[in-house]
Formats: structure tokens, C-alpha cells, sequence
């Protein structure tokens, strides 16, 4: 049952991009088109829910243990840094258009705020190791969800006239506001 | 470019998240009052003057290969140094930017600079280019902090000037998304003119 | 860039080299400000504390013991004193009932279990709503008032408590919150 509040909570109620402000850059780069956007949250998923288990165990069975928590943000990045190189590789043999489609922004789910920010929630919300693939799973699930929607209606607007200074980022960041404000409209469904 | 170009550069021309849109996500988060948004840019600047001045001295001697994850620790030591500092020395602000401390490692502008300037430049020009445009985003961090505050809370600098609540949206997510897309297009617009 | 190869042999020497050199400067950082970070953190607390229990003269934190809640877990009670006589309790109660979810309270009590003064350390209510639980015009009610006569609960729920217009859910949550407090405190008897 707590997990089930979980997964609602991630989505829906503190939506990862809506509500905590992580990962907005590949949110705002990889929206133009829904198909990229899907491949796009797949390939979050797999990442975070790979870097909330092996920081999760890094940082009980080596950090706490030899007394060294400073060393969190050094060992969680590299430990990123490390498997977005090894599904940079694995999609590289297995979709080659996957591959391409994704192309600079594969790379830059190291930087993502949205994975490194979901490694340190999961310590600090003291959760235990499944709890805390399945929150990390549900926020990259949230993280898709708004991308896809974004992308959704960004397609939609390709033919409308937009003035020139409002293209691009800007008009995303206000529909990414409006998002949020209809998402705000989830809080205390919990309760 | 001479020193002096290269330290303004940070602050219009080339300003890391209003021109370069880069740091969105602390941006969005920290800017709820002019003095967090402001908090958020020192610490970067700090991390943006450590990291670029070593990885500029260190730019010889790191083996291409192995260049980012070298780039990464860097930047992450400093990060970390930042993150014990500010816990130590001013908690209140520690604690009011939380997670998005840790999460400077990951901002665009650190390892953007670090690979498109410091590891190409000297260590001089590295520091001037790190502090730019630390100063830079600091800058755009109070002007959209001020304004979130002004509109927001009805207080600037936690000085408050009217009784009640200000249109308490601003302070809120969705205010965050609106003020940052229109001040972006307004730079659009002038970059034109 | 590279004046130096990509050789295995430098790749190696050169990470390790900055890690090391990243491990000693970060270790060093870590003992300087080891001390400042404890102290500002026992400063927090015992400021909250000084909030909510009248002047003492010892130190709560060190006469700090834990009660169980009855509900699996406990909290933290801190005894202050004045001339070796106990003038209050500062407890560190919580509830999850918020509407934003968890809050985090220092609630003064003296002996005889009258709510001295509360203060809000931690919560995620809305801005402008459920916030204003840290404001006077809704904690000062609680002053002076023994849970033992005064019902915990608001006026909607048939108590006395008025509750914060339009945030009920934090107003029933802090209610939560002091009552967890004074249960606990009575289970433990006075020290």
C-alpha cells in the first residue's frame, strides 16, 4: 500500500520537473517531438533506477560504514557519470536510431539533475532499498510524463504563429508553468 | 579578447542562464526571494572560479581520454568544499537552498565552462571567465529572485512592505516556469534591437 | 588540450593522482569545519527550545531522552531547568498529516502538561495557507491551554481549536502534531 503512495506521490503530487525544478534542461530540449520524448523518459528510467540502487548500497555498506558521508557527491556523480557511459554503449548496439535520435542528450542525462537529485532524495528520505527504486522509478515515470505531454502539445503548436521572441525556450517554460499549475491541483489527493 | 571582455562577457552578451540557458533548475528552484537567488549564485561562483583555475593548471597534464571524469571529480571536490562551508558557516542558507547545493556538480554552467574555456586557456583567463560568469548568473538569480519576491511575498530582501500575502503564485512553481520564460524572451527581444 | 597521451599508464596515474589529491584536500576541508557544523546544528535546537520553554539554566540537550509514541517510534524530550528545578519540556513532535505531508514541531510544556509555546520547525504547507500555522494569530490559541481540557481539535471536528481559514488539513495536521507530544511526554513521566 505505501508503495502505491509512492509511485502517486513521484507522478503525480511532486512531480520530479512540475514541482522540484530537476531535470528541466533535457525537459526543455528533448520536448519538440513525443516520440524523442519517450525514448528520451526510457532511457531515465533505466539510469535512475540503476543509480538509485547502486548509490543506495554505496552509500549504507561504504560511506556510513567508514564514516566518510562528505564523500556523497563525488562517489553518486561518478557512479552516474559511469552507467550513462555503459547505456550509451548498450543502445548503441541494440537501436542504432534510438541511438541517433537521442544523440547529444544521452550524454547529458549525467547532468541531469533529475538522477543525481533522486540519488540524495532517497538517502534523505530514509528509505529503504526498494522503496527507493520504486520512488526513483516513479519520479523518471513523472519525468516522462510531463516531457510527453510537453512534447504533445509543442506539436500541436508547430503551426501556429508565435511572436519571434517568445520561441523556442521561453514558450516552453510558460507551458511548462501552465503544466504546473494544473498539477498543483493533485496536492492533498493523498490525504 | 582581452582580460576585460572576457570577465563581462558572463554578464549580457553571453549571460550563462538568461542568454546561454544554462542552470535552469537552480535557477527555477532558488529564486523564490532576491537573497536565496543570490545565495545560490555565490556558491556556484565559488565552484565555477575553483574548478576552472585547476582544471586550467591541471589541462596539460589530464590525458584527453580520461577528461571528464577528471573535469568531474574537480568540480565535485569543490562542490563538496562549498557544501561543508556553507553548513558550517551560514546554516540558514544551507538549509534554505538544500539539495541544490550538492547539485552544482550537475549544473551545465560548471562542466560547460570547464570544457569550453578552462581546459583550452590559461589559468588567468580561466578564473576571469569562471568569476564572470559566476557573477553573471548571480545577477540574473537577483533580478528574477527580486522580482518573484517583490510580486510573490510583498518584501524585498526579507523586508516586507505590505500587510498581507503578494500574488502568491509567483512563489510557486508555476510563477517560477512563467518569470523565467518572459524574462528570457524579453532578452530575446532587446538582443535583437 | 592533451600534451600528455592517452596512454593507459597516464590515464591510470592521473586519476588516481586527483583522486587523491580531491580525497586530502576534501578530508581536510571536512575536520576544519567538522566542529562549526556540530555547534551550528546543537544551535539550532537549542534555540528552538529556548522558543518554547521559559529561560533554564542547564543544558536540555544533554538531559535529552527519547520517549515511545505508542505508534513504533519515539521522540525526543528535552528537561529544562532552572536552579536544578524543572520549569519546562521542549518535545520534538511531528505528524505526517500535513498537507504537504510531514511537519516538524518544538512544543513547550510545563510540568504539569500546559502548552507553554510551539514552534514550527519543519513544513512544506501551501504559501499563503496551510504556512500561516507558524504565524501568532494561529499558534498563540494553543498558549496557556492543558491538553488534559482543551480538546485538540477544531472547530469543524466539534473542538475548540480555530482552525487556519481554508487549511484545515494543516490546522487538524498541527493538532496531530502537539497531541502526539503531550501523549508522549505523560507516558514518560516527570523526570
Amino acid at each position: 500500500m505505501e508503495y502505491i503512495l509512492i509511485v502517486i506521490s513521484a507522478v503525480f503530487i511532486n512531480n520530479v520537473v512540475l514541482a522540484q525544478y530537476l531535470g528541466v534542461c533535457p525537459f526543455l530540449g528533448v520536448s519538440n517531438k513525443v516520440n524523442t520524448a519517450l525514448g528520451m523518459a526510457g532511457a531515465v528510467v533505466f539510469v535512475i533506477v540503476l543509480a538509485t540502487m547502486v548509490t543506495y548500497l554505496i552509500q549504507t555498506y561504504v560511506l556510513e560504514k567508514l564514516g566518510i558521508g562528505f564523500m556523497q557527491t563525488i562517489t553518486f556523480i561518478l557512479v552516474i557519470a559511469a552507467l550513462v557511459q555503459m547505456v550509451e554503449i548498450i543502445l548503441k548496439k541494440i537501436s542504432q536510431p534510438l541511438y541517433q535520435a537521442l544523440g547529444i542528450f544521452l550524454p547529458l542525462i549525467t547532468t541531469n539533475c533529475a538522477v543525481l537529485g533522486v540519488a540524495i532524495l532517497v538517502i534523505k528520505k530514509d528509505y529503504n532499498l526498494l522503496e527507493g527504486v520504486v520512488y526513483g522509478a516513479s519520479t523518471a515515470i513523472g519525468f516522462g510524463l510531463a516531457m510527453v505531454i510537453l512534447a504533445g502539445i509543442r506539436e500541436q503548436l508547430e503551426l501556429a504563429d508565435i511572436p519571434k521572441g517568445m520561441k523556442g525556450v521561453p514558450l516552453s517554460l510558460v507551458i511548462a508553468g501552465i503544466l504546473a499549475l494544473a498539477f498543483m491541483g493533485f496536492t492533498g489527493i493523498v490525504k | 579578447m582581452n582580460q576585460l571582455q572576457n570577465f563581462t562577457k558572463g554578464f549580457f552578451r553571453e549571460n550563462p542562464i538568461l542568454v546561454l540557458v544554462l542552470g535552469t533548475c537552480p535557477t527555477l528552484a532558488t529564486t523564490t526571494s532576491a537573497l536565496n537567488g543570490m545565495g545560490m549564485g555565490v556558491a556556484t561562483t565559488f565552484v565555477l572560479i575553483g574548478s576552472n583555475a585547476v582544471i586550467s593548471l591541471l589541462s596539460n597534464v589530464i590525458p584527453d581520454k580520461v577528461r571528464i571524469p577528471a573535469f568531474i571529480v574537480i568540480i565535485a571536490s569543490f562542490v563538496t568544499i562549498v557544501d561543508l562551508l556553507m553548513q558550517a558557516f551560514v546554516p540558514g542558507l544551507y538549509e534554505t537552498l538544500g539539495i541544490f547545493i550538492p547539485l552544482i556538480v550537475v549544473n551545465c554552467i560548471v562542466l560547460g565552462r570547464a570544457e569550453a574555456f578552462a581546459s583550452k586557456n590559461s589559468v588567468l583567463s580561466s578564473f576571469f571567465d569562471g568569476l564572470g560568469m559566476g557573477l553573471g548568473f548571480t545577477m540574473a538569480l537577483g533580478i528574477m529572485g527580486a522580482f518573484r519576491e517583490i510580486v510573490g511575498s510583498g518584501s524585498i530582501f526579507g523586508y516586507k512592505f505590505i500587510p498581507g500575502d503578494g500574488i502568491l503564485v509567483f512563489i510557486l512553481a508555476p510563477g517560477a516556469f512563467w518569470v523565467l520564460g518572459y524574462l528570457i524572451a524579453l532578452i530575446n527581444r532587446l538582443k535583437r534591437t | 588540450m592533451a600534451k600528455t597521451e592517452s596512454t593507459f599508464k597516464n590515464m591510470v596515474l592521473s586519476l588516481t593522482l586527483i583522486a587523491l589529491g580531491s580525497s586530502a584536500g576534501l578530508g581536510f576541508v571536512y575536520e576544519m569545519t567538522k566542529e562549526p557544523i556540530a555547534l551550528s546544528v546543537l544551535n539550532k535546537k537549542l534555540n528552538a527550545i529556548r522558543e518554547v520553554v521559559p529561560e533554564f539554566d542547564n543544558n536540555p540537550n544533554e538531559e535529552m531522552y527519547k520517549m515511545s509514541t505508542g505508534e513504533g517510534d519515539s521522540l525526543e524530550i528535552y528537561p529544562a531547568r532552572k536552579n536544578g528545578e524543572i520549569i519546562g519540556y521542549a518535545v520534538n513532535t511531528y505528524t505526517n498529516e500535513g498537507f504537504g505531508g510531514y511537519i516538524n514541531l518544538m512544543a513547550g510544556f510545563k510540568p504539569d502538561g500546559t502548552i507553554i509555546n510551539i514552534s514550527v520547525l519543519q513544513q512544506k504547507e501551501t504559501p499563503g495557507l496551510g504556512t500561516k500555522m507558524s504565524d501568532p494569530g494561529f499558534k498563540d490559541q494553543f498558549m496557556e491551554k492543558n491538553p488534559a481540557e482543551f480538546s485538540l481539535k477544531v472547530i469543524k471536528d466539534g473542538g475548540p481549536v480555530d482552525a487556519i481559514t481554508a487549511a484545515t488539513i494543516s490546522s487538524r495536521a498541527f493538532c496531530d502534531a502537539i497531541g502526539r507530544a503531550y501523549n508522549t511526554l505523560q507516558k514518560g513521566g516527570q523526570k
